[in-house]
């Protein structure tokens, strides 16, 4: 009995250690921030209220991306996907409440909503990524997938906030798709193939900056104020005219995991279009705190060794001569 | 004359053809798996993207796996040579747990051809915990191989290699200790990033330090089962005095675990959910119950010298740990709108990896000299061929 004390005695020293690397781990002193946005950061503001679900954006974002239609009824009669997937990256849902009689009214109305990539400022999915196969770019801030490097392991599959990198599950040879922001289109001069095609601007790209001056003047506008929204790029000359809706007071992606590159404006609470309310810290920056802190510089590790390899050594010489 | 024999015996027995046949079951799911996919033969889904595969195989399978690593820490680290029996049966376990947990990640990862980019410097990506798991269990994996030669030698090598390998040894069983503490408690930090998806009560930054403690405490657990098992299977004396100081192991890792735990949910002001979060609830009470009640069994000297406590004991902490395990990352993990639970296929590939890693333990104990020899008289009266062996 006194032995196996003494015994426990030593497994709590031992285990004090460990707690003592844990407490580290969540010392706020060393917290790693949530990344900054790029300097020529771009992106999309997507504005529900202007989308007429006509869905062009999706049939334009098959061709740019080289992806066949899906469908969701026994008769193939039209492209139909339900939710974006390993061969969808961009879909237009519909939320309807009651008669939903009124476009962007909570309650016995509908309203419309873009699903794609968030190009997250501080995106869970290159945190996990083990292979480097996600890849934010230093200058646009674009989030990239190269199946090239991907092992697919489906960890950016289930950690990212939004849910949006998909897998093919149907294929022995499958691969992770995502948008991408139409990047190649981009490097040719073009702009992504959803915003191009969208005939209410609902869509639009540009400059993260310059979409979050335009998400503030419409919001900062009067319910019923007739103004000019433009299509395709923002600030571009191609206009049209149209009274302000009722917004919700807030633009999605302006803070959530530390803010987005795409931005959101709608008529109805975004948790009712599937975008719940998330928290300004990055889920990426506290997992890479908790790692930083236990493996910076590999110290932690490096002294624990030490201290094994002399317990060990210590604790084997007698094995040798008796062996 | 070494320390340690072979059993001895048959090898076609009807546990083993019972085992061979689940493996040979298998074997055909996993052809029809690299031929027409994962959605072929499981459940997995955007979802759930992650299923029985790597919560049981890996998350489980190599934490069921840390006998090795918790006996190596208490003989080598702790210096308690009185447990050196019940090393190497440990080691064999670890071995094959690790290693099979290592070969069905091959069978789930989708882009497997890819895989040796996880050892590749061009392609890592430090920030990622999985891949400091992936690298620290292959490292581990290599690492046992290495500290198992022992027993290839005694069976096979001359006295002066005999000699060498332990002069080094040394250091990979250092390493051995090394390697579990890292990728065991990060195991658990891959579920950091994964935010709110997972339910507050297994969301937490200590999650790390917790999956530590209990794969420690699974790893004293499955030394318990096993050699319990192993004692009224070949009918060899029993080493219950040994299992009873390692019933204390388990009873103070678990008290610590069980404090962490609950502590941290106290001062997160997440006390609460316990009681109101439906079906979690009553996963959370479940695998409190199971963790807490080897803590009322083992309390007290008496009854922890008990070889049925013990065992129920091991049981019961070995249930609630896998469960810790399945709750966080299956069913805590809640994406709206989506569904899991194992197919019978996911199911049979599991079954297989573990009826092959019985397979190769019983054949290993019955050919290389693993189990302690004092105790195998007999045994080895039945198979002399082997007896000689042993001899050296
Ligand atoms: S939304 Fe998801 S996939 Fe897109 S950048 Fe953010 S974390 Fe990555
Ligand atoms: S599935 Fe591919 S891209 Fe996603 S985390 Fe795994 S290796 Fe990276
Ligand atoms: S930016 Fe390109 S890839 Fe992304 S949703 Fe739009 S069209 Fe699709």
């Amino acid at each position: 009995m006194g032995l196996s004390r003494r015994n426990f005695l030593k497994g709590a020293a031992a285990g004090g250690a460990v707690a003592a690397c844990a407490a580290t781990a969540t010392a706020p002193a060393d917290a790693r921030e949530n990344k900054a946005l790029p300097p020529k950061a771009v992106g999309l503001l997507y504005d529900s209220t202007l989308c007429v679900g006509c869905k062009a954006c999706v049939v334009a974002c098959r061709e740019a991306n080289g992806t066949h239609p899906e469908f969701s009824a026994d008769e193939k009669l039209w492209d139909s996907p339900l939710d974006i997937s390993g061969y969808t990256l961009n879909v237009i849902k519909v939320y309807a409440d009651g008669t939903a009689d009124h476009k962007d009214q909570e309650k016995d109305g509908f309203a419309f909503v873009k699903k794609s990539c968030m190009h997250c400022v501080d995106p869970s999915c290159v945190s996990v990524c083990p292979v480097s196969a996600m890849q934010k770019d230093p200058e646009t801030g674009i989030v990239r997938h190269d199946p090239s490097a991907c092992i697919g392991c489906r960890y950016c599959v289930a950690a990212c906030p939004f849910g949006v990198p998909r897998f093919s599950w149907d294929t022995p040879f499958p691969r992770i798709r995502k948008c991408e922001l139409c990047s190649p289109r981009q490097a040719e001069g073009k702009i992504p193939a959803c915003a191009e095609v969208c005939p209410t601007g609902a869509t639009l790209f540009g400059p993260v900056a310059a979409l979050r001056d335009e998400a503030g003047r419409r919001q900062g506008l009067a319910a019923g104020q007739v103004t000019t929204f433009a299509r395709k790029t923002v600030g571009s000359s191609d206009v049209h005219e149209k009274a302000i809706p009722t917004y919700v007071p807030h633009i999605y992606g302006s803070t959530e995991m530390g803010g987005t590159q795409l931005l959101m404006l709608a008529g109805v609470p975004f948790e009712k279009l599937g975008y719940p309310p998330l928290r300004d810290r990055s889920y990426a920056a506290e997992s890479e705190t908790i790692q930083e802190s236990l493996y910076k510089g590999m110290v932690g590790p490096v002294v624990l060794l030490g201290g094994l390899l002399y317990a060990v050594h210590k604790h084997t010489k007698n094995d040798h001569e008796e062996d | 004359m070494s320390k340690y024999a072979p059993l001895g015996g048959s090898l076609i027995t009807r546990t083993t053809v019972i085992a061979g046949t689940l493996v040979a079951i298998m074997a055909g799911l996993v052809l029809y798996r690299f031929v027409f996919g994962l959605g072929a033969v499981t459940h997995m889904s955007n979802g759930y993207p992650w299923g029985l595969w790597i919560v049981y195989d890996v998350m489980i399978g190599t934490a069921f796996a840390c006998g090795g690593y918790a006996m190596a820490l208490v003989v080598y680290v702790f210096n308690k040579g009185e447990y050196h029996p019940l090393v190497r049966p440990a080691l064999l376990a670890s071995m094959f747990g690790y290693t099979l947990g290592g070969v069905s990640v091959i069978f789930d990862i989708g882009r497997y051809w890819n895989a040796w980019h996880l050892v590749t410097p061009g392609y890592a990506n430090p920030t990622s915990v999985m891949l400091e798991v992936a690298l620290c269990i292959m490292a581990y994996v290599l690492v046992m191989w290495i500290e198992f030669t022992p027993v290839f030698a005694e069976k096979w090598a001359n006295a002066e290699t005999k000699r060498k390998i332990n002069k080094v040894l040394f250091v990979f069983i250092a390493v051995g200790v090394l390697l579990p503490t890292m990728h065991q408690s990060s195991l658990g930090g891959m579920m950091v990033a994964y935010g709110y998806w997972i339910h507050p009560l297994w969301q937490t930054d200590l999650v790390p330090l917790l999956y530590l403690i209990s794969a420690l405490a699974m790893g004293y657990s499955i030394v318990v089962f096993e050699a319990t098992l192993v004692t009224s299977v070949y009918k060899r004396p029993s080493e219950g005095h040994l299992l009873a100081s390692i019933s204390t192991y388990i009873l103070w890792l678990l008290v610590a675990y069980l404090v962490i735990r609950w502590a941290d949910i106290a001062v997160q002001g997440k006390l609460g959910l316990v009681a109101t979060s439906g079906r979690l609830s009553v996963m959370f009470l479940l695998e409190n119950l199971l963790l807490g009640l080897p803590v009322l069994l083992l309390a007290g000297a008496a009854r922890r010298a008990k070889a049925q406590i013990q065992f129920i004991s091991a049981v019961c902490m070995l249930a609630g740990a896998g469960l810790y395990r399945i709750d966080g990352y299956l069913v805590a993990y809640n994406r709206p709108g989506w569904h899991y639970f194992p197919s019978l296929g996911e199911v049979m590939v599991t079954v297989g990896i573990i009826a092959f890693e019985v397979l190769a333990y019983i054949v290993f104990v019955k050919r290389l000299p693993v189990l302690h020899a004092a105790a195998s008289p007999k045994d080895n009266q039945r198979a002399p061929h082997l007896a000689a062996t042993t001899n050296k």
